[in-house]
């Protein structure tokens, strides 16, 4: 292979000389990384540092009868042992609701299991040591008297009435519960030639970062101020909560996030042991560090889907499609999680599903409900991969009843490229996408006839291939309608400084943050892009509340899209700024001058003029050379929040081919296509790569990954051996293409990119499996993740 | 700690080291916390996910299932030496200008995996196939990427350096 070192520009309307917009340039801090240099949270040491280790329920739901810990607190090295009571003098308890999800409901959940414990790996005390091992040692001679209580394990019991109630105060196991009736339903089923009802099942799976979550808090008493070195998407909304639950100011807690080891959402959340170790720390007045360990990741870093839905869909001989019905059900542990809550996933379900489609006929359902395992709540894709597996297992399924082609099912149903702005049936708000033009793309890619006239004549030979698709939409730059609007402190604007220093180059502060995906680097791109410096005169710094704008991080595909354009209008602002302070030396009318490639430029003939190192010189260090009420201003902030739109819909459409082997039930998959629209694209290799491991942890899902648990809620395989996720032999090559939809919303007319490959790699997994095995009469596969026995058993073999 | 502690002499990075450590302190815990050579990471903690891979004596093992007692007298290169001696220099390069890492976690582990495959390929006068390439990185999990620019570099820098030995 040859690495090719750019791609050709894709864009017009940021046409500034010497754009990076639309270049693959290499991150900045790659090299760190590459060399082992980097600073993951894992890596900090500070001075009087201590450890701490929790004690966790081995029971699903107890009560906690008496905790002795005089021997753990004799024990070497160890500092102080702390329980949930003890800890509740210092931590408020927090609670998980959102009021725009209507109805949505759950009990106060404390740092630390106070009298009771709802999961298995709930904390229930904790050891504090001078060494982490000492800590785990310690932690042994703890004696916990548990009272084991009935675990509520089984979602679809969950609200019997004679189940028990997890949380009594909330009076029933329901946390939140949705309905939708748009168009006509019942009619419209009456009057379809076709009808397919079947019922799909999503594995509860999770992050498996390959760093665990870490923390290290360290509470100054001299300066009455917390420092938290934290490992989060999201550093100023967990300013907050720090401030908020040891009711401190937010000029007194500092969040600092250098480098990430992998987030994909699961480090965008309120975790029990982290706000634990940060009250700790204030509690003992010195640093305080936990890095989860692997099982402990597993049974306490967020799980995700675990639904059930029951579906059903409506179609005429002519592919028109009548209507969709869903009922969702999914098991979200004893606590919806903070400050998210566990409601949106269920929600998202709700609004995505069908969301390609014109048909205006949707019924849907879904219920959350408290169980007694790991808490669920936000993973990559947020219930995109849900609703997009069963709209498109749907689709397909209908489509083989009709005898119709899959692909030319989707083309009478997608929404027109011209239909827009349009308005889905469960009411989402399209602003431009691209599903026909996309799926045109795609089919020439793919070479689909040519696939298909291979697939006969290898299934001629016994060999059982098959071909897979899933139209997909994507929810990226998030307004405030997402959380903010619900009540959560949680931010859907973000803010970008920029600053020239003293020989001419740049540095850009940027509210949102870096977990891999590649945010500093386009914010380098956009800023030296705006202002008019190379590249390697950028310097970028996130992650540090005391250092950086007010913002909300990096989820939902909200970095390029929402940063990106706070740095570029930031770009544009410092650029006015600086020419004002040209024109005054050169004496010039500014809008005749220009920054390029580091140097003040005539607009017209381009001539150079003044390098910025001079500039800077003057503006630092020779000010009063300036004329009499020109006073440089060399640093600019720009905030930017999308207001036009809830959202930017993004589109796109996978395929999958692959080969089932009928004697051993395996899956070899053979390639993955994908094109997608996120609009405007400022690096295309970062989008490629965004949608290549975005589907392989989609990949993850459909056949690998599961938590598994037992009927006492005993989760039976938290470790990496026996969890399964993708490993390199096993994954197929992926080619991307692109369709570009600018938003109007913005300048940049960026979208996200981070959630398309996770949306649709399950579905058309799926759908390529059930392909492969039509002719052999199998029963459609709809249980995720698709196992060899499985797929055995949908054969009659075993 | 004393009588479980030993004391031990091994030359890690070209440095020789001789410390005390206690007996149950994995090879990878020694490096991090005993020595701050930070770039090798943990990961599962039970030899599944390759994050903590370093080279004992020119082989590749996993820091979290070897003890640093067994590591008595030993050679041990992490990715810090491998990065400063320059002899990964190509393949960190290719790395970079493929984005062949996100997040990083697992990427000192992959290199020095890699370079054990490049090696022995190299020695051997033939270019891995993006299969072996695939097979041979398959205890290295990554969750960010997806593999195939890993691979991609991988294999760029497996031909390039076929090209110089012609």
């Amino acid at each position: 292979m040859k690495i090719t070192d750019d791609s050709p520009s894709v864009l017009t309307a940021l046409d500034r000389p010497n754009s990076y917009i639309g270049r693959s340039v290499p991150r900045p801090n790659l090299k760190r990384l590459t060399q082992g240099r980097g600073q993951y949270v894992s890596d900090i040491t500070l001075p009087r540092m201590a450890h701490v280790a929790y004690v966790r329920s081995p029971h699903a739901h107890a009560k906690i009868k008496s905790i002795k810990k005089a021997e753990a607190e004799k024990a070497p090295g160890v500092i102080a042992v702390v329980t949930g009571a003890e800890l509740a003098k210092v931590m408020t308890p927090w609670v998980g609701v959102l009021t725009h999800l209507k109805g949505l409901k759950s009990a106060p959940q404390h740092a630390i299991a106070v009298d009771r414990a709802c999961w298995q790996g709930e904390a229930v005390c904790a050891v504090v040591a001078r060494t982490r091992a000492q800590a785990e040692d310690a932690c042994e001679l703890i004696e916990i008297a548990y009272e084991e209580l009935p675990a509520v394990t089984d979602p679809e019991t969950a609200l019997d009435a004679k189940t028990p109630v997890i949380q009594p105060s909330l009076g029933d196991n329901l946390c939140f519960e949705r309905k939708l009736d748009a168009g006509k339903v019942d009619e419209a089923f009456a009057a379809s030639d076709a009808v397919v009802e079947t019922t799909f099942v999503f594995g509860r799976h999770t992050g498996v970062t390959t760093e665990p979550r870490a923390v290290v808090a360290d509470w100054n008493e001299g300066e009455q101020r917390m420092t938290v070195y934290h490992g989060t998407q999201a550093p100023h909304m967990m300013q907050d909560l720090f401030a908020k639950h040891l009711n401190l100011r937010h000029d007194q807690v500092r969040v600092l996030t250098k480098d990430v080891g992998g987030s994909f959402g699961i480090k965008v959340h309120t975790y029990a042991d982290e706000m634990a170790t940060v009250a700790l720390s204030k509690l003992i007045k010195r640093p305080v560090k936990f890095v989860a360990d692997r099982i402990e990741s597993f049974v306490t870093d967020i799980h995700a889907r675990d639904h059930r839905v029951r579906a059903k869909i409506g179609v005429k001989k002519d592919g028109t499609i009548t209507a969709f019905e869903i009922d969702d059900l999914t098991g979200i542990g004893p606590y919806s999680v903070y400050p998210r809550t566990s409601g949106i996933e269920a929600n998202q379900v709700v609004n995505l599903t069908g969301g390609p489609y014109t048909c205006p006929n949707y019924r849907a359902q879904a219920r959350v409900v408290f169980t007694n395992k790991n808490v669920m709540c936000q993973y990559r894709a947020v219930g995109h991969p849900i609703a997009v597996a069963v709209t498109e297992g749907l689709v397909e399924l209908a489509a083989a009843k009709i005898g119709m082609d899959p692909l030319e099912l989707r083309r009478r149903n997608l929404f027109a490229d011209d239909a827009y702005p349009a308005q889905s049936a469960a009411g989402l708000k399209f602003e431009k996408l691209s599903h026909h033009e996309s799926l045109a793309h795609l089919d020439a890619m793919m070479n689909y006839a040519g696939l298909r006239a291979e697939q006969k004549r290898l299934r001629a030979q016994g060999i059982y291939r098959g071909i897979g698709f899933a139209s997909f939409i994507e929810v990226t730059n998030p307004s405030a309608a997402f959380y903010g609007v619900g009540g959560a402190r949680i931010t859907s604007q973000d803010g970008a400084t920029l600053k020239l220093d003293a020989q001419g180059n740049i540095s850009v502060h940027s509210g949102v943050t870096e977990q891999g995906q590649g945010a500093e680097a386009v914010m380098a791109q956009v800023a030296a892009s705006a202002f008019g410096v190379p590249i390697e005169r950028v310097r970028v710094v996130t992650g540090d509340t005391d250092n950086t704008p007010y913002g909300g991080g990096t989820w939902a595909s909200r970095a390029a899209g929402i940063g990106g354009e706070a740095a570029w209008q930031a770009g544009k602002a410092l650029r006015d700024n600086v020419l004002a302070v040209a024109g005054a030396m050169l004496q010039a009318k500014p809008e005749t001058l220009d920054i390029r490639n580091g140097t003040v430029v005539d607009v017209a003939s381009g001539a150079e003029r003044l390098p910025l190192e001079e500039l800077a010189r003057v503006a630092y260090f020779r000010p009063d050379t300036l004329p009499s009420g020109v006073q440089a201003e060399l640093m600019a902030t720009r905030h930017y929040v999308p207001r036009a739109w809830p959202f930017a819909f993004t589109n796109g459409i996978q395929a999958s081919y692959l080969e089932v082997d009928i004697d051993t039930g395996f899956v070899k998959l053979l390639k993955h296509w994908c094109v997608e629209d996120c609009g405007t694209i400022i690096n295309p290799q970062l989008v490629d790569e965004q949608i290549r491991g975005g589907i392989v942890q989609g990949i993850g899902a459909a056949l690998f990954e599961q938590c598994l648990y037992d009927e006492r809620g005993q989760m039976l395989n938290g470790n990496m051996a026996d969890y399964l996720v993708p490993m390199a032999a096993e994954m197929p090559d992926i080619e991307c293409g692109h369709v570009v939809s600018p938003t109007a919303d913005s300048e940049l007319g960026a979208k996200g990119a981070g959630e398309a490959g996770t949306a649709g790699a399950p579905a058309c997994v799926m759908n390529a499996i059930n392909d492969a095995l039509r002719p052999l009469g199998a029963e459609p596969l709809t249980d995720m993740p698709f196992t060899p026995g499985k797929i055995l058993r949908a054969l009659g073999k075993v | 700690m004393t009588d479980t502690a030993l004391d031990i002499s091994l030359t890690i990075n070209g440095e020789r080291v001789s410390e005390r450590v206690d007996a149950r302190t994995t090879l990878v815990d020694f490096l991090r916390d005993g020595l701050s050579l930070t770039g090798s990471h943990v990961g599962c903690e039970h030899g599944v996910c390759g994050v903590c891979t370093v080279r004992v004596n020119g082989d590749i093992v996993r820091g979290c299932l070897m003890l640093a007692v067994q590591c008595d007298g030993a050679t041990v290169e992490t990715i810090e030496g491998l990065s400063d001696t320059g002899e990964i220099a190509d393949l960190q390069a290719a790395f970079e200008q493929r984005n062949a890492l996100q997040c990083g976690y697992c990427t000192p582990g992959i290199l020095v995996a890699a370079q054990d495959l490049l090696k022995r390929a190299k020695e051997n006068e033939r270019v891995p196939s993006r299969n072996e390439i695939r097979e041979h990185l398959s205890g290295n999990y990554c969750r960010c990427t997806g593999y195939q620019a890993i691979v991609d570099a991988v294999e760029a820098v497996a031909q390039a350096r076929a090209g110089e030995t012609k």
